[in-house]
């Protein structure tokens, strides 16, 4: 008996100390957890950023979608954090940071030095500059920039002009009052100002209310309003630049302009109380490097946030100065204002849902 | 003994079912600050916009359920009158959906109804109709996507309750003079009647909260309260808000359990009766 036990105790220290090692095994490389979303846009960034910068910094990451900063929040706030570095826009970021759902990003590990000046916060670093735009189907209304093409917000509310259907978000309010200030009449630096009051807000809603009933769809995701044009479900719709690229490589006949689109940029950002928090930074440092960004033109229309990238990117100049980003096209867009949203995204999505469900 | 047998089942009930409740009841009358509020209910009644998709919510479900009852019903009663071994048969078609997923049954829809889909280029082809008929991103194609997946549901249940009608009872129907007809309606149907309302009630209250069909075929025009519930949640973090929602989509179906189980007076199976 006595023989018995020993050898049980003997079999469970043994177990113990390959437990042991198994964790101290897993702290030393446990890989980085990456978080993006789907369709093209994730896809660009594995083959520009992610298996590369992996491969080179000999970080290793688990790949996964549906990025979103509501996770991130309930993940932080139920104590069970799984994801290292998730993909945001940057006024979701603002919002998680408000929430305290956020790491501050180590300014000494990430180098961004040479970034586009408000490209990057406290809490989220700069991936790409995109544009939201207004897209159409060009067998129906032209190619951009050809004659009788639409051109301004207000072309996509002139329903006698370009007839036929339209798309509009769905169930969120960023990016969907400002083309409908401008539809009206707002000039571009005046549209933050006028949303500024309700008045304003009301004005904008007004204004969509004018368009809904052409207003067939409303889209969800990237990867439905890139879906709509191809199936060519709708004619007109509203949307992220690089989507429509992607979308006419696949055969979509879809084009857009930068003539008064909004500007804004996606970011990289970190989960309070991230497992990997040291490794993941210095992932973060090494993703924003321009040796990589100077890639993510070839596989999506999005500006790189690190102005080194523009200098030794290979890519072709037509594609160089189709990006957002490009001096040429950032005068023609309104940036987005995250200081407008962090006051005003509650009760301006009250307002838009209350349209929504009219 | 046969308590004890079920107390790990009521441990269970407790630890998934009513202490997550409860939190949800709780966080629903928490605001952002972390104190005690009321605001989350009187924003429901403030906006108009929680009404609607109330409404929307019930009016899809509602539709959903009589589409299958127009369906099912006759669909069941084919089933309950065939020779086993066929009905074998029969059955695998009714019972194959269930074995794929509902998120590709939903886009198949979509791909099989939209503007240039297979159903309109075919229709357009052979002339049916000139102009793509618009049958989804909106209320029409909600309601054939929700009916398609629903369908089973209803069906088996009532067959269930189908297949134990003593076949003899229409023979002596028939015997003492009644047409076919006649002897459906006073004999057969109200027999069915228990099963027939057990699925009804299935199918409605899954249509309740429903997500991704309506999602995904209303095109946005079609809200429902988990699309709500998902829009303050990706929008806002603010869970108080959404659990409210979930709080009073829980007591209306409550409701709608007790109103029907007093009207077709199951209410000892439901609610128990002293």
């Amino acid at each position: 008996m006595k023989q018995f036990s020993k050898s049980i105790n003997r079999a469970s220290s043994l177990l113990l100390a390959a437990g042991i090692t198994a964790a101290a095994g897993i702290a030393t490389a446990a890989p980085v957890t990456v978080v993006s979303w789907g369709g093209s846009y994730g896809k660009a960034q594995d083959a520009a950023l992610f298996t590369d910068a992996a491969k080179n910094s000999g970080i290793e990451i688990v790949r996964e979608s549906g990025a979103s900063m509501s996770k991130t929040c309930l993940q932080v706030e139920s104590g069970s954090v799984n994801w290292d570095l998730v993909v945001t826009g940057s006024g979701g970021s603002a919002s998680a940071a408000a929430k305290g759902c956020l790491e501050k990003i180590d300014y000494d590990v990430v180098d961004v030095s040479n970034f586009i000046p408000g490209t990057y916060t406290d809490y989220c670093v700069g991936s790409d500059v995109f544009a939201t735009v207004m897209s159409w189907n060009t067998d129906k209304y032209g190619k951009p920039g050809s004659a009788g093409a639409p051109k301004t917000w207000a072309d996509f509310w002139d329903v006698k002009k370009f007839p036929g259907t339209r798309a509009y978000r769905a169930n969120n309010v960023d990016g969907v009052l400002e083309p409908a200030l401008m539809a009206d009449g707002v000039p571009m630096d005046k549209v933050y100002e006028v949303l500024s009051t309700e008045a304003g807000m009301k004005r904008a809603i007004d204004k969509i209310r004018e368009l809904k009933p052409h207003i067939s769809v409303f889209w969800t995701s990237g990867a439905m309003q890139a879906q709509l044009m191809k199936d060519a479900e709708v004619d007109m719709t509203t949307g992220w630049n690089g989507r429509f690229d992607n979308a006419a490589k696949d055969g979509a006949k879809v084009g857009y302009s930068f003539d008064q689109a909004l500007l804004d940029y996606d970011c990289f950002a970190m989960p309070k109380g991230a497992p990997e928090k040291d490794t993941a930074m210095k992932f973060l440092a090494e993703v924003s490097k321009a040796k990589y960004q100077a890639n993510l033109p070839f596989h999506i229309t999005y500006g790189p946030t690190n102005k080194g990238a523009y200098d030794i990117t290979t890519a072709p100049k037509e594609l160089i100065e189709a990006l957002p980003s490009h001096p040429k096209n950032v005068p023609l867009m309104l940036p987005v204002s995250l200081d407008w949203y962090a006051k005003n995204r509650v009760k301006a999505l009250e307002m838009y849902m209350e349209l929504i469900s009219e | 003994m046969l308590l004890g047998f079920s107390i790990p089942a009521i441990l269970v009930v407790i630890a998934i079912i009513l202490i997550p409740i409860g939190w949800l009841f709780y966080l629903s009358f928490i605001g952002n600050d972390g104190q005690f509020t009321m605001e989350h209910y009187q924003k429901m009644v403030e906006y108009k916009s929680y009404k609607r998709v109330f409404f929307t919510t019930f009016q899809v479900s509602l539709f959903t359920t009589i589409i299958c009852i127009l369906i099912g019903y006759p669909l069941a009663y084919f089933l309950a009158s065939l020779p086993p071994r066929v009905a074998g048969f029969f059955m695998l078609a009714v019972l194959l959906p269930f074995w794929t997923s509902l998120l590709v049954r939903t886009y198949a829809w979509l791909v099989l109804l939209q503007k240039k889909g297979i159903l309109n280029e075919f229709a357009m082809n052979i002339g049916l109709w000139d102009t793509p008929l618009k049958l989804v991103h909106n209320m029409t194609g909600t309601l054939i996507g929700m009916a398609h997946i629903m369908l089973p549901f209803l069906v088996l249940p009532l067959l269930g309750s189908m297949k134990k009608i003593d076949k003899d009872l229409m023979h002596a129907a028939a015997n003492v003079g009644a047409s076919p007809s006649k002897a459906f309606w006073t004999v057969f149907f109200p027999l069915s009647i228990s099963g027939l309302v057990a699925g009804s009630l299935i199918v409605f209250v899954l249509c309740l909260g429903f997500y991704v069909t309506p999602a995904v075929l209303g095109g946005g025009r079609v809200v429902m309260v988990s699309t709500q519930i998902t829009a303050i949640l990706e929008n806002q973090f603010n869970w108080g808000a959404a659990s409210a929602l979930g709080v009073v989509l829980l007591i209306s179906t409550l409701l709608v359990l007790y109103i029907s189980s007093k009207i077709f007076k199951f209410d000892n199976a439901l609610f128990g009766k002293k």
